[in-house]
């Protein structure tokens, strides 16, 4: 790891990226786009694990990352299934008309 | 002979009504007329049957100690709380139970003529069944808590009966006052037993009794405490000051249920009740006082009352609201057996005069209204020679009738006992007077004058017998009991005094007895004139005094009862109504409520959080993360 690069910068980094997939959550209709914004959201948490470790000289954050990568499939088989019995189901993939279970 | 009058067991004579009612009351509807009116009158009349064998028994063989004792089961134990459903037939006891079971039969055969075009007949004797089995029940009781259990339900009888005709709501409303009001006595009569069985331990009429006798001492508080409010219970039941309200109202019930309940039994049973616990009042001269002048005051006020009344059964009403009176002060002096005495010759000249009264009012098609009554001396023979046999016995008309006797003992003790005094005894006089002149003014007003209204049918064999028999009672019934003056016959008091105390006179010395005697029978003679100038002779002066201007303003009093209905709708009534008026809405729930009501506008509030849209509650996540991760920051 190159020392010219101080750790805030990178950690603003993450923090845009985590902002980016954050918003993009918030703001887009389509599940399947809220499911590529939370992909996001995890890569910003396992870069800003990798920049910690890097500060530390530490083989931690980078392990970690990789346990966050594994779960990131897991998580993304089971939610694109999900997508698909939802777009069987409703013709449609907009989120905010599946709200049968408010309140 | 003599085996087979005490081989009946007491308990027959409440039982034979009770299974009456029973039967009447499971099955009454289906059975025909004929067949309802034989077993409630003949249920009645076997028990009036057994109950003269009871008498025959006991005075054959008077028992050890004066009391027959019969033990039927134990009703509650309960460690050392211990009553017994049992029976005791005494000298007082067997008076009561001739009265309630032989005047009752009287009055069940005249009711199976008078009501006999009622839709509700076989209900009808089923409830007087009902009625007679707990009275007898109440006066046969020897422990104070089934005396209780009699008290309530000959109340609970009365308020049936009185409502008998339900669907005018008046009826319903007279019942409800006549329940309410003896029901303020009542709790009064419930606080007295607890206090009895707090102290004595025990409810046995007799051992409670002996009990006081030896603790109490004559004037301790508890003692004087108790028999006040004994007397409360008495008063509510007897109709008495202050609570007589009542009774006029009452008279909404059939006539044969005036007869009967609120004239010749269940309004006595104060009286009863009273000579039942002599022993405590003996202990408490000041609550001696207090029923001697509650009597005086009750049987002056009522006798004025009924001088206005237009109204037939009211007028009788007052009328034995006035003759408690009489026995109340009789009880008030210590003329335990002339209290006695005069509530036996009241129950045959009362129930007699109810059952005549009810033969004029069903021969005038149900009018009860005296001022459009006159002149059925002639068409009503029958019926007027027993109305003014019944009504001279009411006025105690010298020598002849019963109602004098009695009167006359109760008025020499008001005088005489160490309790008495001149003034209760020129109270009694001057009752005397208002009740000649009141009974009269009725036998004069509705049997002579002009003949108004059309009798539409003449009164049968089962009215007529039952007046006939009374009438002759109310006769010679007195004879059992004459002053020393006039044969000086003592059967009454001799066999009452073996269960009451004896009444002495602290004025010995007969010139004083006759001269009082004389006086108020010149009053009472005075009285009868008085009534046949004002309603024979000259009619017209009682027509003017009724509408000058003083006379109308006492009349419209009097009338009303002495205006108690207005004073207690004032004083209790209304603040009541009003109070509940106000706590209808339940003002103290609305405490509760707020908070209900906070809580379903949260639930409303925050559930509109709820959208069911996935972005609102990743919002929601992130500003609560960005909330915490701001407290961590900046604090």
């Amino acid at each position: 790891m190159t020392a010219g690069i101080p750790l805030e910068h990178g950690l603003l980094i993450a923090a845009g990226l985590f902002v980016i997939g954050l918003i993009g959550v918030l703001v887009r209709r389509s599940l399947l786009f809220q499911l590529l914004s939370i992909e996001i959201m995890l890569n910003a948490a396992g870069m800003a694990f990798v920049i910690a470790g890097a500060r530390w000289g530490e083989a931690d954050g980078q392990v970690l990352f990789i346990f966050i990568l594994v779960m990131a499939a897991a998580e993304v088989a089971v939610g694109l299934a999900l997508l698909l019995r939802l777009s069987n189901r409703f013709r449609d993939l907009n989120g905010d008309s599946m709200s049968s279970m408010r309140g | 002979m003599d085996g087979f009058w005490c081989s009946l067991p007491l308990w027959l004579i409440p039982a034979l009504p009770a299974a009456g009612f029973v039967v009447l009351a499971l099955i009454g509807g289906q059975l025909p007329r004929r067949w309802s009116a034989v077993i409630g009158a003949g249920s009645v009349g076997l028990s009036a049957a057994v109950s003269l064998c009871a008498a025959a028994c006991y005075l054959s063989h008077p028992p050890d100690g004066g009391v027959r004792i019969e033990r039927l089961w134990t009703w509650i134990h309960v460690g050392n709380f211990d009553i017994g459903f049992s029976l005791a037939l005494d000298a007082l006891s067997l008076v009561m139970i001739f009265v309630v079971s032989f005047v009752g039969f009287l009055i069940h055969l005249y009711s199976t003529e008078y009501m006999a075009d009622d839709e509700a007949f076989s209900r009808f004797f089923a409830y007087m069944n009902l009625f007679v089995a707990l009275m007898l029940m109440l006066v046969l009781a020897d422990n104070l808590f089934l005396l209780y259990l009699g008290w309530e339900g000959v109340g609970l009888c009365s308020y049936l009966l009185i409502g008998f005709w339900y669907s005018d709501p008046a009826n319903g409303a007279a019942a409800r006052k006549a329940f309410i009001v003896t029901r303020i006595g009542d709790t009064a009569m419930a606080i007295a037993l607890l206090l009895l069985y707090k102290h004595a331990g025990t409810l046995d009429i007799q051992e409670a009794m002996a009990w006081a006798a030896d603790n109490w001492a004559v004037g301790s508080g508890m003692a004087v405490v108790v028999a006040l409010l004994l007397l409360g219970g008495a008063v509510g039941k007897s109709a008495q000051l202050p609570l007589q309200v009542w009774l006029p109202d009452a008279m909404a019930g059939p006539t044969p249920v005036s007869a009967l309940i609120h004239a010749a039994t269940m309004v006595t049973a104060g009286v009863y009740l009273i000579a039942r616990t002599h022993v405590v009042f003996m202990l408490a001269p000041p609550a001696m006082t207090v029923v001697a002048v509650i009597g005086a005051a009750t049987l002056l006020l009522a006798g004025c009352s009924a001088l206005v009344q237009t109204d037939i059964k009211r007028v009788l009403a007052y009328s034995t609201i006035s003759q408690i009176g009489y026995m109340f002060l009789g009880l008030g002096v210590g003329a335990w057996s002339a209290a006695v005495f005069h509530l036996m010759t009241h129950a045959f000249f009362k129930a007699l005069l109810f059952l005549g009264a009810g033969a004029v009012i069903i021969s005038l098609h149900h009018e009860q209204d005296i001022s459009k009554m006159g002149g059925l001396r002639k068409r009503l023979p029958v019926v007027f020679w027993t109305f003014l046999i019944g009504s001279a016995s009411l006025a105690a008309l010298p020598l002849v009738t019963a109602g004098f006797y009695s009167k006359d003992l109760i008025l020499w003790c008001s005088w005489s006992t160490q309790y008495g005094s001149p003034w209760l005894w020129a109270a009694g006089a001057a009752g005397a007077f208002l009740t000649a002149l009141y009974s009269f003014r009725l036998v004069f007003i509705v049997f002579f004058g002009d003949e108004k209204g059309q009798v539409e049918h003449r009164p049968g064999t089962r009215i007529l017998v039952p007046l006939v028999v009374l009438a002759v009672l109310s006769l010679i019934g007195g004879f059992v009991e004459t002053p020393e003056s006039l044969g000086h016959v003592t059967l009454f008091s001799d066999l009452t005094e073996t269960t009451l105390a004896t009444t002495e006179s602290t004025i010995t010395g007969h010139p004083t007895e006759h001269l009082l005697q004389a006086v108020v029978a010149g009053i009472t003679l005075l009285g009868v004139f008085l009534a046949f100038f004002l309603y024979i002779k000259r009619p017209a002066i009682p027509a003017a005094i009724s509408t000058s201007p003083l006379g109308s303003r006492v009349c419209r009093f009097w009338l009303s009862g002495w205006g108690f209905d207005t004073l207690y709708d004032r004083l209790f009534v209304r603040p009541f109504a009003g109070l509940a008026q106000l706590l209808r809405g339940d003002p103290f729930d609305g405490i509760s409520s707020t908070l209900g009501r906070a809580a379903v506008a949260g639930n409303s509030a925050l559930s509109r959080t709820q959208d069911g849209r996935i972005r609102t509650y990743a919002f929601g996540i992130g500003l609560g993360a960005v909330i915490a991760i701001a407290i961590v920051v900046l604090t």
